[in-house]
């Protein structure tokens, strides 16, 4: 069955049907408002189901990591924990502190959740499945995610908390300094795909000496930009404040931006941590892991559907997620930011400047 | 009926609104907020315009990273509200003075017949393919190359005098440096002393 075609077909006669209801051209921008919600809506909720159920596969697999059962009590296989999750954080009162910014104490979490949903816009889901197909899509990407930092900072301020200010300046300050790391490894990819479409990103990895003899996965971006994978993957934990990063919640030192938030208003900013993560993955998978080609060329594998390569990949990247919290401790802060200062920074600035010498020469392997 | 107008008074109206707020907000760390707004409206304005790398990169900038310092700023300074309202009076005869004059450079600009903004036709739709990235990019490193260039160093040297201003060798301050503790060999931190044993006294 066609799936795009049956799609396509659908599109045509509900833009005849506006049409005819409020004459062409208004109605053309209506059916184009209503596609455009429809098609946000069919990206957003299994998104919000996949964070939901994120947070049981990581409960899931570090319980196994640690020799655990993980919760197995609410529904067959603990599968409806989630949702008693939800529910719970739904009822629970939420205590607005004397003397915070009510207004901005509650639109905190909202741009949190907005921005990391916002960002998908432009993902790519398989070579004709995306919701904007823009030119500057990378760029795009970077600039929303950007902007997540301020539910961070108003979250803090608005609290008129010493401690939960203390907390988003200190999670602020870490977002901003892996951002530049993140961006310089943004920058090689980009350089090496000339594009910032993130569909043609997927395509130009799909040829190469090694995809001529039917081993895709060796003209991944992954090989000839290996320290970049490692940087952008890293600051991608420490961006999401992911462990070993994650010195929001560190029991030893609760200073955390979100110290002052309880209820579904917590449950908002946890709901874009997890969402940031799979987004994280899935940029992952896109730049340096090929998306949704297979890793070789053979029949067996071109049946699998290409999106199903994708889920499988991103499902991947996020257990390694889940692995590093199960494995590495805590870091300190003044770690935290040599890391990203006095490491990154530096190994991508060298990265960078090699690898546009190397494209400059005979052997290149981007032609 | 075309929707391109509507979208563009909608946006002007929360630009103008945004920017409003940002003079009459009372408290500072919410005028700083209207100003992110402002600048995100103002990216959207200009993506109507078809010069998508010029708004996301508003975005990624000023809103991404300017506004964040400046927030940061803004939040930890303690701000007097009364110390600040003080020299209204004073300093609203040269802030008119000010307002006056540019209000009569963009009429001139505007309005007046020499510069002939209102003959300037629209540019030409360049149609789905066209990147605009793409296009600055090659303007930026050909034609303007050296300008641009320019520009660069000028900035790296305010970055470097900036550095140098505020970089101070404390020899108070406690740092680690980590190579010298993964270096670190058993010889250098523990000895071994052969000791025979003591008999207690009394």
């Amino acid at each position: 069955m066609d799936v795009l075609g049956m799609y396509a077909k659908i599109i045509a006669i509900g833009l005849e049907f506006t049409q005819g209801l409020f004459g062409p051209e208004l109605g053309a921008a209506i059916f184009t408002l209503v596609k455009t919600s429809v098609l946000i809506m069919l990206i957003v909720a299994p998104l919000l189901g996949a964070v939901a159920y994120l947070t049981l596969l990581e409960r899931k697999v570090i319980g196994y990591m640690q020799v655990r059962i993980g919760p197995n009590r609410v529904g067959p296989l603990g599968l409806l924990q989630p949702i008693a999750d939800g529910v719970k954080l739904v009822f629970k009162e939420i205590i607005i502190p004397s003397g915070a910014d009510k207004i901005l104490f509650v639109l905190a979490p909202v741009i949190t959740l907005t921005v990391a949903m916002a960002a998908w816009a432009v993902v790519p889901f398989s070579p004709k499945v995306v919701l904007a197909d823009v030119n500057a899509g990378l760029l795009y990407i970077m600039a929303i995610t950007s902007m997540g930092v301020y539910g961070i900072i108003v979250a803090g301020w608005a609290s008129n908390s010493k401690y939960a200010f203390l907390g988003a300046m200190r999670a602020a300050a870490q977002i901003v300094s892996y951002e530049i790391a993140m961006g310089f490894a943004l920058v090689c990819v980009l350089l090496v795909s000339q594009s910032l479409n993130l569909t043609d990103i997927v395509s130009g990895q799909e040829k190469g000496y090694f995809a001529d003899m039917g081993l895709n996965f060796l003209s991944w971006n992954w090989l000839p930009l290996a320290p970049m994978l490692l940087v952008y993957f890293i600051s991608g934990v420490a961006e999401t404040q992911r462990a070993p990063f994650d010195m929001a919640v560190g029991e030893s030192e609760i200073v955390g931006f979100h110290v002052e938030y309880s209820g579904m208003l917590f449950g908002v900013f946890s709901m874009g941590e997890y969402a940031n993560m799979i987004l994280v993955a899935f940029l992952t998978t896109i730049m340096f892991f090929g998306g949704w080609a297979a890793p070789i060329d053979s029949t067996v594998f071109n049946a699998i559907p290409g999106f199903l390569w994708l889920f499988g990949k991103v499902l991947c990247v996020l257990i390694l997620f889940l692995w590093f919290r199960a494995t590495f401790p805590r870091y300190r802060y003044d770690q935290i930011m040599r890391l990203g200062w006095k490491v990154f920074i530096p190994l991508t600035i060298v990265w960078l400047v090699l690898i546009a010498a190397w494209m400059q020469t005979p052997f290149s392997i981007w032609k | 009926m075309n929707i391109e107008p509507i979208v563009f008074y909608l946006f002007s109206a929360i630009l103008l609104i945004a920017a409003l707020r940002v003079i009459t907000a009372r408290n500072p760390v919410h005028a700083a907020l209207w100003l992110v707004l402002a600048f995100f409206t103002a990216a959207s304005i200009w993506m109507l315009l078809r010069a998508e790398f010029l708004a996301i990169v508003l975005v990624l900038v000023y809103v991404g990273a300017v506004m964040v310092l400046f927030l940061f700023v803004v939040m930890m300074l303690d701000i007097n509200l009364d110390r600040l309202r003080e020299g209204f009076w004073s300093y609203l005869p040269l802030g008119l003075g000010v307002g006056v004059l540019m209000v009569v450079e963009m009429v001139l600009v505007l309005g007046g017949k020499y510069f002939g903004a209102e003959h300037m036709p629209n540019p030409a739709d360049p149609g789905a393919g066209y990147s605009n990235t793409k296009e600055l990019g090659r303007l930026l490193y050909t034609d303007y190359v050296f300008p641009f260039e320019l520009a660069a160093v000028i900035l790296l040297v305010a970055i470097v005098a900036a550095i140098a201003l505020t970089l101070r060798g404390r020899k108070d301050s406690k740092h680690q440096i980590p190579a010298e503790q993964i270096a670190v060999k058993r010889a250098d931190r523990v000895r071994l002393i052969s000791m025979p044993s003591e008999k207690k006294e009394n």
